[in-house]
C-alpha cells in the first residue's frame, strides 16, 4: 500500500475519443482549479485519445484509465462487459450519464455545387459521400442509423426501403475510413467527395483548421441525437485510490462552467439555459434518438453492425 | 537406456568441428526462437482455437474475409513480382556502372526500410489522390490509383523494393565477369549470356528478394490503409480487417484471420524456399 495518490500529486487518466481533444484541453484546467479552490490536493489529469472503440479496447486490455468519456454508450458497455464497471453505469449520473451531445450534420464544399439539401440528395448518382466505416466508428454508426431512420420514416418507407437506401448511399462512398478523423482528412485535405457526414462539433474544427470560407453546413430534415456518455472505471479507480477525485471530475461535467466549455467547443450542453445562450451556434434540429428508434444501442449493434448484420449485407453488393 | 545412449554416441562419433559449441548454440537458438517467435504465434492459434473448427471455418469462408485475404496475398504477389524485375535491374545498374550521384541514389534505396510506413502511406496518397501531383495527371486519362487496388500495389511495391535490391546486389557482385567474357568469346549471344550465365547465378538471390518483398507486403498495414480506400470486399486488406475485428471486440475472429494468414504465409515461404534450393542446385 503506497497511497501514491496522497503522497505525490494525484493523477487521473481520462480515456476519450478522438475529437474530444480540444474540449478536454479547456475542461481539465477548469476542473483542477475548481478542485483546488475547494480544498483538493494537487492533481494532474492525463488524456488518452483515439477512436472510441480502440480506446475502450485499451481500457479492457489494461490501460489504467480512471474515467472514460466516449461518443456512444456501446463502447462503455463493452468495458462493463469486461467487468471493469457495473452494467447499469448509465444510471449513475444525470441524463443517462451524458453531459453533452451532438448530432450528425452534412458539410459540403463552398457554394454547395451539387445542391445537397437532405438525405435524398446523398443517394443521387454522381454524388460522392464521405462517411467513416460504421463498424469501427461512432460517427459512422450514427450516420448509418440516421440514414436508415430517414428512409423508413418517409411515406411508404419500411426497413426494406431503408436497406435499398443504404445500398445506394454506400454505393456513393468512394473511401471508407475507419474513424471520423480519417474521413475529415479525406474530405477536407484530399478534396475527395461532395459531402461529409460528421458530428456537429467536428464541423467547427474543420472550419478552424481548413478555412471557414471553404465549407458550408447543411442541416438535414432529420438527424440523430448522439449522446456523449462518461463513466467511472470502478476497478481501476479503486485500485489507484482515485475514486473520489474521479467522481468529482465526472460530476464537474454537469456544472454551469463545464456546460459553457462544451458549448464553446461545439458540443451541445444538456443545460437548457446554456444551450439557449448559445442558440446562434446551434441551429434547431429535428431529432430522433437511438433508444426510441432502434430499441437501444445493443439492439442496434446486433441488428446492423455485428457480423452478418444489415451493414454486412449492404456492403456485400454496394461498392464504388 | 540404450535408446538414450545411442544418439549421444553418434554425436561423439560425429566429425570434429573446428569451433566447438554446437550443443549450447543450438539450444540457445531453439530457446530464442521459441520465446521470440513460436510462443507468441502459438498464442494466436490458442486464441483462435476458442472458436472451434466450425466457427473457424465460418469466419474464414465469409466473403469479406476471403476477399481481404485474396487481396492481401494477391497484391503482395504482384508487387513482389514487379520488385523482382525492376529491383533486379536497379541492382544491376548499381553493381555494373559508375555514375555521378550513385552514392546518393544508393542511400535512397534504403529509405523505404527506414521510413515509418504511415509516412510512406501519407506521402503516396498525397501524390496519387485525384488532387495530388501525379493523380492530377492520371485522372484525365481515366487512371485511378489512390483508393483502388492499384494504389495498394503501388504502396507495396514501394516498401518492398529495397528487399530485392539489397539481396541481389552482393550476389551480382560475385558473378565474375570472366565468365561473361568467356561466354562471349565462346560465341554466346548477349541474350544467351544473360539467360544462361548471369540469371542462373542470381536467381536464388532474386527468389529470396521476391520472398522477402512478398512477406513484407502481406503483413503491411501502415502505408496501405492510407491509400487503399478500405472498402469492404474491394480494397480492404486482411491486416485492416483484423484491426476492424478487434475494434468490434471480436478477438477470436481477429485471431482466426491472423492464424489463417500465418498458415498461408508459412506454406508459401516454404514453397519459395524449396524453389530457391532447387534454383541453387541448378546453378
Amino acid at each position: 500500500m503506497l497511497f501514491a495518490g496522497q503522497v505525490g500529486a494525484a493523477q487521473l487518466l481520462n480515456a476519450s475519443y478522438d475529437v474530444a481533444r480540444g474540449f478536454y484541453k479547456d475542461l481539465n484546467p477548469a476542473f483542477i482549479a475548481d478542485w483546488k479552490k475547494h480544498g483538493g490536493a494537487d492533481l494532474s489529469i492525463d488524456q488518452s485519445h483515439g477512436g472510441s472503440s480502440k480506446q475502450a479496447r485499451s481500457v479492457i486490455d489494461g490501460l489504467e484509465a480512471d474515467v472514460v468519456t466516449m461518443n456512444n454508450p456501446l463502447d462503455i458497455d463493452a468495458i462493463a462487459k469486461a467487468g471493469l464497471l457495473p452494467a447499469d453505469w448509465q444510471k449513475r449520473l444525470p441524463n443517462n450519464s451524458s453531459p453533452s451531445w451532438s448530432a450528425i450534420l452534412f458539410i459540403v464544399r463552398k457554394g454547395n455545387p451539387k445542391g445537397i439539401k437532405d438525405w435524398d440528395d446523398l443517394v443521387k448518382s454522381g454524388v460522392q459521400v464521405i462517411v467513416p466505416n460504421p463498424k469501427t466508428s461512432g460517427n459512422g454508426r450514427y450516420s448509418y442509423l440516421a440514414a436508415w431512420q430517414y428512409a423508413r420514416s418517409k411515406t411508404g418507407g419500411s426497413d426494406d426501403t431503408a436497406i435499398a437506401f443504404e445500398k445506394k448511399l454506400f454505393g456513393n462512398v468512394p473511401v471508407l475510413d475507419t474513424g471520423g478523423r480519417g474521413a475529415t482528412t479525406t474530405f477536407a485535405q484530399r478534396g475527395i467527395g461532395d459531402v461529409l457526414l460528421t458530428f456537429e462539433n467536428e464541423v467547427g474544427l474543420i472550419r478552424d483548421e481548413f478555412g471557414a470560407d471553404k465549407f458550408e453546413i447543411v442541416v438535414p430534415s432529420l438527424t440523430v441525437r448522439a449522446d456523449n456518455p462518461i463513466a467511472l472505471v470502478d476497478k481501476v479507480a479503486a485500485k489507484k485510490g482515485t475514486t473520489p477525485i474521479a467522481q468529482a471530475y465526472l460530476q464537474f461535467h454537469y456544472t454551469k462552467a463545464a456546460q459553457e466549455i462544451f458549448a464553446k467547443n461545439g458540443l451541445r450542453p444538456i443545460d437548457a439555459a446554456v444551450l439557449k445562450a448559445h442558440a446562434a451556434d446551434f441551429p434547431a434540429l429535428n431529432l430522433f434518438d437511438v433508444e426510441q428508434a432502434f430499441g437501444g444501442w445493443s439492439k442496434a449493434q446486433a441488428d446492423h453492425f455485428a457480423d452478418g448484420g444489415s451493414f454486412d449485407k449492404i456492403i456485400a453488393n454496394a461498392h464504388p | 537406456m540404450s535408446s538414450i545412449a545411442a544418439p549421444a554416441d553418434a554425436a561423439r562419433r560425429a566429425p570434429k568441428r573446428a569451433i566447438p559449441g554446437f550443443g549450447p548454440t543450438l539450444g540457445f537458438t531453439v530457446f530464442y526462437l521459441s520465446v521470440l517467435v513460436l510462443i507468441p504465434l502459438a498464442g494466436v492459434f490458442f486464441r483462435a482455437s476458442g472458436l472451434g473448427l466450425e466457427g473457424l471455418w465460418n469466419v474464414l469462408t465469409g466473403p469479406r474475409v476471403l476477399n481481404a485475404l485474396s487481396l492481401s496475398f494477391g497484391a503482395a504477389f504482384i508487387a513482389a513480382l514487379i520488385n523482382a524485375v525492376f529491383g533486379g535491374v536497379v541492382a544491376w545498374v548499381f553493381v555494373r556502372y559508375e555514375f555521378p550521384g550513385k552514392r546518393l541514389l544508393d542511400a535512397v534505396i534504403d529509405l523505404p526500410f527506414a521510413l515509418p510506413t504511415a509516412v510512406a502511406g501519407i506521402a503516396l496518397t498525397a501524390l496519387y489522390a485525384p488532387n495530388g501531383w501525379i493523380g492530377e495527371l492520371l485522372t484525365p486519362l481515366g487512371i485511378k490509383v489512390a483508393y483502388t487496388r492499384l494504389g495498394i500495389i503501388v504502396a507495396l511495391t514501394f516498401i518492398g523494393l529495397p528487399f530485392v535490391v539489397r539481396t541481389v546486389e552482393p550476389v551480382l557482385r560475385e558473378v565474375e565477369r570472366d565468365l561473361e567474357e568467356a561466354a562471349a568469346t565462346l560465341g554466346a549471344m548477349r541474350w544467351h549470356t544473360i539467360t544462361r550465365v548471369i540469371l542462373p547465378a542470381v536467381l536464388p538471390a532474386l527468389v529470396t528478394g521476391f520472398a522477402l518483398s512478398f512477406a513484407r507486403g502481406v503483413g503491411e498495414y501502415g502505408s496501405v490503409i492510407f491509400i487503399a480506400g478500405n472498402f469492404p470486399n474491394v480494397t480492404e486488406i486482411a491486416p485492416l480487417l483484423i484491426t476492424i475485428k478487434l475494434d468490434e471486440y471480436d478477438y477470436r475472429g481477429a485471431t482466426a484471420i491472423a492464424a489463417a494468414m500465418l498458415v498461408i504465409s508459412f506454406v508459401l515461404l516454404l514453397v519459395i524456399n524449396l524453389l530457391q534450393a532447387w534454383a541453387r542446385r541448378r546453378a
